[in-house]
C-alpha cells in the first residue's frame, strides 16, 4: 500500500456515546485488501460471540478496497454485520455511490457502534462526522422523502452517498433492507433492521480527495486496458441494453425459473415480464454506480391515470431488476408488468428486501391454499396467485401488522413455517430465502454452501448451466470442488469490491496489474492464498455463532420440482455438502 | 484552433462519473480532488444528471469579476488561470452562474477546465464533445 493512500483509515462512530474517531490499520488492509477481507476481520474483532443482532453490541461494518475510486468497476461497498434474519454472519453489497463517497472521504472502512437513544443521522462529509437529530424523520411513511429531505439538508451533491432505511428497517424487520441512491439496496439478510436498531435513520457518506498512485504513466496504461475491455465486452452490453433481467427468459426456456413457490420452474407469463418487454413499453431511465461506464441500472417510467380525477397522471420511476422480477414476478405467479411494478415500489416505499419479501409471500400463498393459513389469520386477505393488489396490501401488512400472521411473516418463511406448518415449502437456505433460480444441484449447493447462502457467492446456477449444455452431470465432489474455487476466488473480487458482473475483466493477471498502481505487490498465487483466507475467515465466523455443515436445512420443494437437470436427488446433494465442508475446513493452500 | 468543451445531450448522461476521473487522472492522481468537470443528479438521479462544464464564454462573468486578472480570457471565448496573480477570493465561483468555476482546496485557486477534450473521449455515452470555440459561441 502507498504511504499516503488513505485506505488504512477506519472510521470508527459510535452511537452511544456520539463520538467519532479514526483508527489506523495499515496491516488490516495489507493483509485483506480491503472489502470482505477487511469487513470479516473487524467483525470478528467488533462482534462479542452470541450478540444480539439487535442489540447495541452488534456493530455495522462498511469496507471498500484499494481500487476504489481508481479503476472502474470497483464501486460496491461490503456490508458486514450479524444477521438479524439468520441469527449467523450478515454480508451484503451494494453498488450506488456509497464506495466511492467512502473511499474519497478518506477511509478504507467505517465501524458503526452502539445504539442512539433517539433517532439519528450520521453526516460524514471528509473528516467531519455530524450526529443529526432525525426524531421527525422517525415514522415518515416513505423512505424516499426521507432520502428527499436529506438531500436537501446535505452538501456535497454529486461527491456524496446517502443510505438510509425505511419503515421497515425502524421496526427492525429481520429482511429490512438499506436503500442507497434510491434504487441501489444492501437488500439481504436485514441490515435495515440493524440500522433500526440502533435508532439510525441513515447514513450520509461525500468526499472528494485524491488517491496517490505507484506510477501515472503505468496506472493511466492499466485504466485503458481494463476500461477497454469492460466496454467491448458482450457482458457488459448486456447489462447496459437490457439489464439484469436479460436472464429471465433464457432461465425460463431452459425451464429453471422459480414460479409460484417452485411449484413448478417455467412461467407462462415470463414474456410479459422479461426484461426486453419491460424495456419496450416502460424504460425511462438508465443510470450508472460510481465509476462504472456500464449502466446497467434500468428504470421504468410507470404512468398511471389518477382513479379520481380525468387527465391526472403520475409518473413513478421504479428500479427493476431480474431478482425481484423473479420473487415478485414468476414466484407470485404475478405475469402483468404494471402490478408487478407497483408491488416493486410497494415494497421500496417501506424499505424491505425484495426477494425475502416475495419468497415469504410465495410461502403464505401456498400455505393458504393448503388450508395452514386462513383468511381469518390474514386479517381477512386472501392472497392468490398473480393478485399484485393483494400482495400490495399485504407489504403494508408485513410493516404495520393486523394479525400474528403477518407477524410472524415478517420474520422470514424458515420463522413462518414454523409456527404455521409448511416447511416442505419455505424456500430459504441457512435462514435465508432463495434467489431466483432453479438450474439443478449447482445452484441449490450454491445456497446452502455459500457463507451467505447467496446465488453471487459461487454461481452455482452457472455450473448448472454448462452442465445442461454438456449434457453431463458433474460427480458431487466436482460440484463441491468447483463451487468452492469460485467462492474463493469471489473472495477476492469482494475484497476489491469489484462487481461480479466485471469478473470476467478482472482475472488475476489483470487484478496484480491493477494492484500494482495502488502499491500493493501481489502474485496470482498470493490472490489465491488470500480468497482462500477470506473465506476461511467466515466459516470461522460462523462457526462461532453456531453454523454447523450439518445443521443444513434442504427443503423438500426442491427436490419435488425437477430441474433443467432432471429431479435433484437428496444423496447427491448430501454428497456434495460433505466434500464441501470437508474442503472448506481442511488447511492448505 | 480553440477549442470548448459542449454538453451535446445531456440526457444520455448516466452518471458514471467517468468524465470526472478522466480530468483527474490526466493530471496523474486517482480520486476526484480539482476535478474540472461535475456530475449531479438533477434533485434526485431518477429525473437525470445535470453536467457542469465550462462553457468557453465570449464574455465570462468569472473574469469580469477577477480583481488581479488572473483569469486571462481566450480568444474564441473561456479563460486561462495565471495562478501567480491569483489571491485567492472566490469571486471567480459566486459569479459563474453554471458553477463551472472549480475550487482547488489545496492550491486555494480556481480549477478552471483546460478545454483539452480528455473527459470526452472517455464519455462511453456520447454525452461530451470537444468542439471549435468559434462555432460553440453561437450554438446553445
Amino acid at each position: 500500500m502507498l504511504p499516503d493512500d488513505p485506505l488504512s483509515r477506519v472510521l470508527v462512530v459510535d452511537l452511544s456515546r456520539r463520538e467519532a474517531r479514526v483508527e489506523r490499520r495499515p496491516e488490516l488492509f495489507e493483509r485483506s485488501l480491503g472489502g470482505a477481507g477487511a469487513a470479516i476481520r473487524l467483525l470478528d474483532e467488533e462482534c462479542p460471540r452470541g450478540a444480539d443482532p439487535l442489540g447495541p453490541a452488534n456493530p455495522i461494518v462498511l469496507a471498500v478496497g484499494p481500487l476504489t475510486g481508481l479503476f472502474p468497476l470497483a464501486s460496491k461497498t461490503v456490508a458486514m454485520f450479524r444477521s438479524p434474519l439468520t441469527g449467523n454472519l450478515g454480508e451484503s453489497h451494494a453498488g450506488g455511490r456509497s464506495a466511492v463517497a467512502l473511499r474519497l472521504a478518506g477511509y478504507g472502512a467505517l465501524v458503526v457502534r452502539g445504539a442512539s437513544e433517539s433517532p439519528v443521522y450520521v453526516a460524514v462529509h471528509g473528516d467531519r462526522v455530524c450526529f443529526r437529530d432525525a426524531s421527525s424523520l422517525w415514522g415518515v411513511r416513505s423512505s424516499a422523502t426521507v432520502a428527499r429531505v436529506i438531500r436537501q439538508r446535505e452538501p456535497e451533491a454529486g461527491f456524496r452517498s446517502i443510505l438510509r432505511i425505511g419503515r421497515a428497517g425502524e421496526e427492525r424487520l429481520p429482511y429490512a433492507c438499506v436503500t442507497t441512491e434510491t434504487y441501489r439496496h444492501f437488500g439481504r439478510m436485514g441490515l435495515g433492521a440493524v440500522f433500526g436498531a440502533k435508532r439510525l435513520k441513515a447514513l450520509v457518506i461525500s468526499g472528494h480527495r485524491s488517491l496517490p498512485v505507484a506510477d501515472a504513466k503505468a496506472y493511466r496504461q492499466t485504466y485503458r486496458e481494463i476500461h477497454d475491455a469492460a466496454v467491448a465486452s458482450p457482458l457488459m452490453r448486456k447489462y447496459h441494453d437490457v439489464g439484469t433481467p436479460e436472464n429471465l427468459v433464457p432461465l425460463n426456456l431452459l425451464k429453471g425459473l422459480p414460479t409460484r413457490n417452485l411449484q413448478q420452474a417455467w412461467f407462462e407469463g415470463a414474456e410479459r415480464i422479461s426484461g426486453e418487454h419491460l424495456a419496450e413499453g416502460y424504460l425511462g431511465r438508465r443510470l450508472a454506480c460510481a465509476h462504472c461506464p456500464v449502466g446497467c441500472i434500468h428504470l421504468a417510467a410507470l404512468r398511471e391515470p389518477s382513479a379520481h380525477e380525468p387527465y391526472f397522471y403520475k409518473t413513478s420511476m421504479i428500479g427493476y431488476d431480474y431478482e425481484p422480477i423473479y420473487a415478485l414476478g414468476s414466484m407470485l405467479g404475478g405475469g402483468e408488468p404494471e402490478g408487478l411494478l407497483r408491488l416493486i415500489d410497494a415494497i421500496e416505499v417501506v424499505g424491505l428486501d425484495a426477494m425475502s419479501t416475495g419468497v415469504a409471500l410465495a410461502w403464505a400463498t401456498e400455505a393458504m391454499e393448503r388450508g395452514l393459513v386462513r383468511p381469518g389469520d390474514a386479517g381477512g386477505l386472501t392472497l392468490r396467485w398473480g393478485d399484485t393488489a393483494a400482495y400490495t396490501q399485504a407489504v403494508q401488512w408485513l410493516v404495520e401488522p393486523p394479525t400474528d400472521f403477518f407477524r410472524a411473516l415478517a420474520r422470514g418463511v424458515e420463522h413462518a413455517s414454523a409456527v404455521y406448518g409448511g416447511a416442505d415449502f419455505a424456500l430459504a437456505f441457512g435462514g435465508l430465502e432463495m434467489p431466483g433460480y432453479h438450474t439443478g444441484p449447482g445452484a441449490h449447493l450454491g445456497f446452502l454452501t455459500g457463507a451467505r447462502h447467496s446465488h453471487l457467492d459461487s454461481a452455482g446456477y452457472s455450473l448448472d448451466q454448462k452442465a445442461v449444455k454438456a449434457g453431463d452431470l458433474p460427480s458431487p465432489q466436482q460440484v463441491a470442488a468447483s463451487l468452492l474455487k469460485e467462492e474463493r476466488w469471489r473472495q477476492v473480487l469482494s475484497s476489491l469490491v469489484v462487481c461480479f458482473f466485471a469478473r470476467g475483466i478482472y482475472t488475476a493477471p489483470v487484478v496484480t496489474k491493477a494492484l500494482a498502481s495502488a502499491g500493493f505487490t501481489l502474485g496470482e498465487g498470493d490472490l489465491a492464498r488470500l480468497g482462500a483466507d477470506v473465506l476461511r475467515a467466515k466459516h470461522a465466523f460462523k462457526r462461532r455463532e453456531g453454523f454447523s455443515w450439518t445443521g443444513l436445512r434442504i427443503p423438500r420443494r426442491i427436490l419435488e420440482t425437477p430441474s433443467p437437470l432432471g429431479p435433484l436427488s437428496p444423496q447427491f446433494l448430501q454428497e456434495a455438502l460433505a466434500a464441501f465442508a470437508a474442503a472448506a475446513e481442511a488447511p492448505g493452500p | 484552433m480553440r477549442t470548448r468543451l459542449a454538453v451535446v445531450d445531456g440526457d444520455r448522461c448516466v452518471g458514471c462519473e467517468v468524465c470526472m476521473f478522466a480530468c483527474v487522472r490526466r493530471a496523474g492522481e486517482g480520486g476526484l480532488a480539482n476535478a474540472r468537470i461535475h456530475v449531479r443528479s438533477d434533485g434526485g438521479i431518477e429525473r437525470g444528471f445535470v453536467v457542469v462544464v465550462c462553457r468557453a464564454c465570449p464574455e465570462p462573468q468569472c473574469s469580469k469579476v477577477c480583481p488581479t486578472n488572473a483569469l486571462e480570457r481566450r480568444d474564441g471565448g473561456g479563460v486561462r488561470l495565471v495562478a501567480e496573480r491569483c489571491l485567492g477570493c472566490r469571486n471567480c465561483v459566486a459569479a459563474c452562474p453554471f458553477g463551472a468555476a472549480f475550487w482547488d482546496d489545496e492550491a486555494q485557486k480556481p480549477a478552471i477546465c483546460l478545454y483539452c477534450g480528455y473527459c470526452a473521449q472517455w464519455c462511453p455515452h456520447g454525452v461530451l464533445a470537444l468542439e471549435k470555440a468559434k462555432e460553440a459561441a453561437h450554438a446553445s
